[in-house]
């Protein structure tokens, strides 16, 4: 019975290494160990090893003792160690493991202690799921000066920096379909934000519309990438900088500067019209108030008002009174003539 | 018991006889991971595919792992089953409307027909190489019949469309399936034309300036007008109710401003000459 086990464990390792273990057993003339009931992989295992080790028992009964109990151990914490670290698999909280036998998918081992046929039969690939990658398509990515430019809807250039953060959602088809998921995802992002800023004028892409932009790039290289089944999420695109060519720059700050200076004609006609509507208020309410007064003695005020006036306006002034009859304008009065102080 | 018994007796005829059992083993059986189909080929015709490529299979449910196939008669020959990719060498396209651009483009493929590609092209490898070129001129044979804008524009799709049909043509005779094509970047070409760009920019930005820069001035004018119509309309509203009392009431604060016995300083004096008929004498005079 044992020796059909043996049998079928040695073809079916056939491609994988049957013949690893031919130079080990040098002249063991034990019989072999009784396979371990329970787990059919250490006990194949071990069988196979004491199979390796029976084709090749040559040596004498006699000086083989020591040495072929030395290999045996030897071979056994081998196989001991080898099936520990390849049958259990310690799978961390962000990792998925990916086992596939013979190169087959059997399953993804899920966080926690995971267990699998030992090495050559199962390959756990363990893939990092929540880690997120990011992907820094700069500035300087472009060969033209340093600057990665790009045509906007209305036939302007932007220079565009921006980043990718993606992660992995399906392990296994992160694996098994793309041959080249970074550069793949690197593409995509870069064919979507040029499709997403060829649709918007210069002036979006550079204000207002960023936002908008970033999430169009993110749906659109999701989308993509969904239709290569590609087990990727798109977190996220992150316009870093939009800025006009540097070739340009300065006319945008002409642009700026434009913008400033008609702020301020418009606060220096807003400070202009504050001030004349105070004016008018103002002077308008105190002729108001003057009328009301004037309205109730129209005369006496008026008089009081033109004598008031006239005081203040002859008191400080030179006044000559003349009789037009008489004197008629030889009229060179000392007073005009005399060049005068300014007022007293 | 019996075996080991036969072993220790004849050695090397057991020896023999696994080696000859491992080779076997080894010809026999191939390891086909779930990225590759495994094309078989019998003196080297082929004659099955191992883990073909189906649009509809799960991981799990495929035919990788442990293939057997004739020994030594038979040989594998691994094709990639997976997206691959080739990108297109930089083309300068020229538009409808005599615009150069430069052009950067990618396809995807797959292999879904290993048989015929083995046959037409034998790797995968030489696949891009010949659908590089197709991808190239279909690009410039859309582009060419389409403006410029045409690039920038929703109608991109219809163009990508086109060009993709054009590549899955070709596509299709070496047993290939284009996934996608894109144009990974469209770019007018270093020199005149991208200076050109340039200057009509930095003179459209010169014109949306001086525009900014007019528009405040007019909207500062009809500030202040409107604020001078307020305010003319704030004294007509004041000052009309007596017209006559406001050229009085106004003489005479002129009069004092005029005459600078203000508060303000004058400047230089002033000698009035004043006729006794004056009204202001009429008092000084005893009129009555």
């Amino acid at each position: 019975m044992h020796d059909k086990i043996a049998d079928a464990v040695l073809i079916e390792g056939g491609p994988w290494g049957g013949g690893s273990d031919s130079g080990e057993g040098n002249g063991s003339k034990k019989p072999r160990r009784q396979p371990r009931p329970g787990g059919a992989g250490p006990s194949a295992l071990d069988a196979l090893i004491e199979r390796g080790r029976a084709r090749l028992g040559g040596g004498g009964p006699g000086d083989g003792f020591q040495i072929g109990g030395l290999w045996r151990w030897g071979v056994l914490a081998f196989a001991v160690l080898w099936i520990a670290l390849t049958c259990i698999h310690t799978i961390g909280p962000q990792q998925r493991g990916v086992v596939t036998r013979f190169g087959k998918y059997v399953g993804t081992l899920q966080p926690g202690l995971g267990w699998s046929l030992p090495a050559p039969i199962d390959i756990v690939s363990k893939i990092d799921v929540d880690n997120i990658h990011v992907v820094d398509i700069d500035t300087g990515s472009d060969g033209a000066a340093g600057q990665n430019l790009m045509l906007t809807g209305d036939e302007n250039i932007i220079d565009l920096a921006y980043s990718v953060r993606w992660s992995i959602r399906d392990p296994e088809l992160y694996m098994f379909q793309l041959q080249d998921p970074d550069g793949t995802i690197k593409e995509v992002a870069e064919s979507a934000m040029r499709e997403a800023i060829a649709r918007v004028t210069l002036n979006d892409a550079i204000g207002p519309q960023r936002s908008q932009i970033a999430s169009r790039v993110a749906a659109r290289a999701q989308e993509l990438l969904d239709g290569y089944r590609a087990g990727v999420v798109i977190q996220g695109v992150a316009i870093k900088q939009a800025d006009p060519p540097s070739e340009v720059m300065d006319a945008f700050k002409e642009v700026v500067a434009a913008q400033q200076n008609a702020q301020s004609y418009l606060n220096q006609a807003r400070s202009y019209a504050t001030q004349v509507m105070a004016k008018a208020q103002g002077e308008a309410t105190a002729f108001d108030a003057v009328y009301v007064q004037y309205k109730l003695n129209p005369e006496v005020t008026r008089r009081r008002m033109y004598y008031e006036t006239m005081e203040k306006v002859l008191a400080k002034t030179d006044k000559t009174i003349v009789e037009p009859r008489n004197v008629v304008p030889y009229l060179a009065p000392p007073a005009v003539a005399k060049p005068q102080e300014p007022a007293k | 018991m019996n075996l080991i018994e036969a072993v220790r007796r004849n050695p090397l005829l057991w020896a023999g006889a696994v080696l000859v059992v491992v080779a076997l083993a080894f010809s026999t059986f191939s390891v086909v991971p779930e990225t590759k189909q495994a094309l078989i080929l019998r003196f080297g015709r082929p004659v099955r595919v191992a883990n073909a490529y189906d649009p509809r299979e799960e991981f799990g449910r495929t035919g990788a792992g442990l293939v057997a196939h004739a020994p030594f008669i038979e040989q594998v020959v691994w094709v990639d089953k997976r997206v691959l990719d080739f990108d297109m060498q930089r083309q300068a396209v020229l538009s409808t409307d005599q615009l150069r651009l430069e052009v950067d483009a990618f396809a995807r493929y797959r292999i879904v027909n290993p048989v015929r590609m083995f046959v037409a092209a034998h790797s995968e490898r030489r696949v891009s190489d010949a659908l590089k070129p197709i991808l190239g001129s279909a690009l410039r044979d859309e582009l060419g019949k389409r403006p410029f804008k045409a690039l920038l524009s929703p109608e991109r799709d219809v163009v990508m469309g086109n060009i993709r049909n054009a590549l899955a043509r070709v596509a299709a005779q070496y047993g290939a399936e284009i996934v996608d094509v894109r144009i990974k970047r469209a770019d007018l070409p270093e020199g005149t034309p991208l200076d050109s760009a340039f200057n009509r920019m930095r003179t459209a930005r010169q014109q949306e300036a001086r525009t900014i820069e007019a528009g405040g001035r007019r909207e500062a004018q009809i500030i202040m007008g409107d604020a001078d119509a307020a305010a003319a309309k704030t004294y007509s509203a004041s000052f009309g109710k007596d017209p006559a009392f406001y050229d009085f009431y106004r003489a005479m604060q002129s009069y004092r401003i005029t005459f600078g016995t203000d508060d303000t300083q004058p400047r230089g004096g002033a000698t009035i000459l004043l006729s006794p008929d004056n009204d202001y004498l009429r008092q000084f005079s005893g009129r009555k």
